[in-house]
């Protein structure tokens, strides 16, 4: 017995399967004529039956692709969180983030996966409906023709051959129907699944609804370093009036004292552009853009001054200024 | 010669592709009884690559019924073996 059917082969025996099971409903009917309206009906109902299948599948891959939508603006949050958190110097939070990324990119991928196999079994099962379609039709046209020109007994033989030629289409259908179903069931499985991990907070919580714990610790991170910035700038413009006259004085006396603090900005001439904080200073040389030509004048009043400022010129100003620039940058 | 695909398909191949065809698909048949994972899957993949390249697809209103019969191409062998007894697979 299995030596033959190993000679018969796969093709021969499947399609003997086939031909059995439509010969068993043949056998069943007493009017052959009866067989083909009693046929038909199957097939319509089978036909409903498909199209409900497309529909199914149509649905099940649209819930997936709301999840992969979903997942995917989860995944591109955590990347920005922790491109924010790395620029904030918070290496552990970007960290954490991309962790959560990482997973959620997980169950992405595998979606994916799925998404594609959901798409192939819509489409298979499409075709397959739109076969069934031109064969019921073509079924309905035999089996007028038959009922109109041929006695019962003259029928059996053609009756037979449609018959046994839907069914084997119907069984087909019948089949790509049922694994459709099955896809579709595991695709809901895991799309359920995916639902209560993010009903869970495992999920959800990292990216989702409520307001997650990465998110508001940047934004703290992120006001409390606005507020230091505006104090440090707050700090800066005092820092750049009065502060001046005293460090200056302290050094090198009232003179002296408004030069060391502008060598900084032209470390020759500035000693007497000074006209604003250095009263000493006569008024003729305050204006900036005429430093240049009283230099001679300058240089001549001032020889003694021009030396001993020029260790605070380098040290003094130094401390001033970095901090300044620092803050309104 | 008729030859279904199941879930794609009638083709028409001629008979000349028939000697072709039973021997790939003895190979079918053979890593089917021994377990063969590997061998099934490149058998099957073989078959219905030739039915393919040898048949053209039968225009969907024509009502006969296929000679021989394939099983769909992501069939497990599981699927396979049930599909060769009559319980099982088909609907009806």
């Amino acid at each position: 017995m299995k030596g033959t059917a190993a000679r018969m082969g796969v093709m021969k025996r499947v399609s003997l399967v086939f031909k059995a099971k439509a010969n068993k409903a043949l056998d069943k009917m007493e009017d052959p004529r009866e067989t083909l309206d009693y046929s038909y009906q199957r097939q319509l109902e089978l036909l409903t039956k498909v199209r409900r299948g497309v529909a199914d599948v149509a649905t099940s891959r649209k819930r997936v692709e709301l999840q992969m939508n979903q997942l995917q603006q989860q995944s591109n949050k955590l990347q920005d969180q922790a491109r924010k958190a790395l620029s904030m110097g918070r290496e552990d939070l970007a960290r954490e983030a991309l962790g959560r990324r990482s997973s959620a990119q997980t169950q992405l991928d595998e979606l994916q996966t799925q998404y594609a196999q959901l798409q192939g079994e819509e489409e298979k099962l499409t075709l397959a409906s739109q076969r069934l379609q031109s064969k019921v039709d073509a079924f309905r046209t035999r089996k007028e023709t038959i009922k109109a020109t041929y006695t019962a007994a003259e029928a059996q033989t053609r009756i037979n051959e449609a018959f046994s030629g839907i069914s084997e289409e119907m069984g087909d259908v019948g089949m790509a129907i049922q694994r459709a179903e099955d896809k579709t069931a595991q695709m809901q499985a895991r799309a359920g699944a995916i639902d209560e991990l993010m009903a869970s907070g495992a999920l959800d919580d990292a990216v989702g609804g409520r307001r997650d714990d990465i998110q508001s610790e940047l934004d703290m991170m992120s006001a409390s370093s606005d507020v230091e910035r505006e104090l440090a700038m707050l700090k800066g413009e005092i820092t750049a009036a009065a502060p001046k006259q005293l460090e200056g004085g302290a050094q090198n006396g009232a003179g002296q004292g408004t030069q060391a603090n502008q060598g900084y900005q032209a470390p020759q001439q500035s000693q007497q552009e000074q006209g604003p904080y250095a009263p000493p200073a006569p008024p003729q040389y305050a204006p900036p853009q005429q430093a240049q030509q009283p230099q001679q004048n300058q240089q001549d009043q001032q020889p003694q001054q021009t030396q001993p400022a020029g260790l605070p010129v380098s040290d003094q100003p130094g401390l001033q200024d970095e901090p300044q620039d620092g803050d309104r940058s | 010669m008729i030859v279904r695909i199941l879930g794609e398909g009638q083709f028409r191949v001629d008979e000349a592709a028939t000697a072709e065809l039973n021997q790939l698909d003895a190979a079918l048949e053979t890593a089917v009884e021994q377990g063969d994972e590997a061998a099934f899957t490149g058998a099957l993949t073989n078959l219905l690559a030739q039915v393919r390249a040898h048949g053209s697809p039968l225009p969907p209103d024509i009502l006969e019924s296929s000679e021989l019969i394939l099983p769909h191409e992501d069939s497990s062998m599981d699927e396979v073996r049930k599909l060769l007894t009559d319980e099982g697979l088909i609907p009806g």
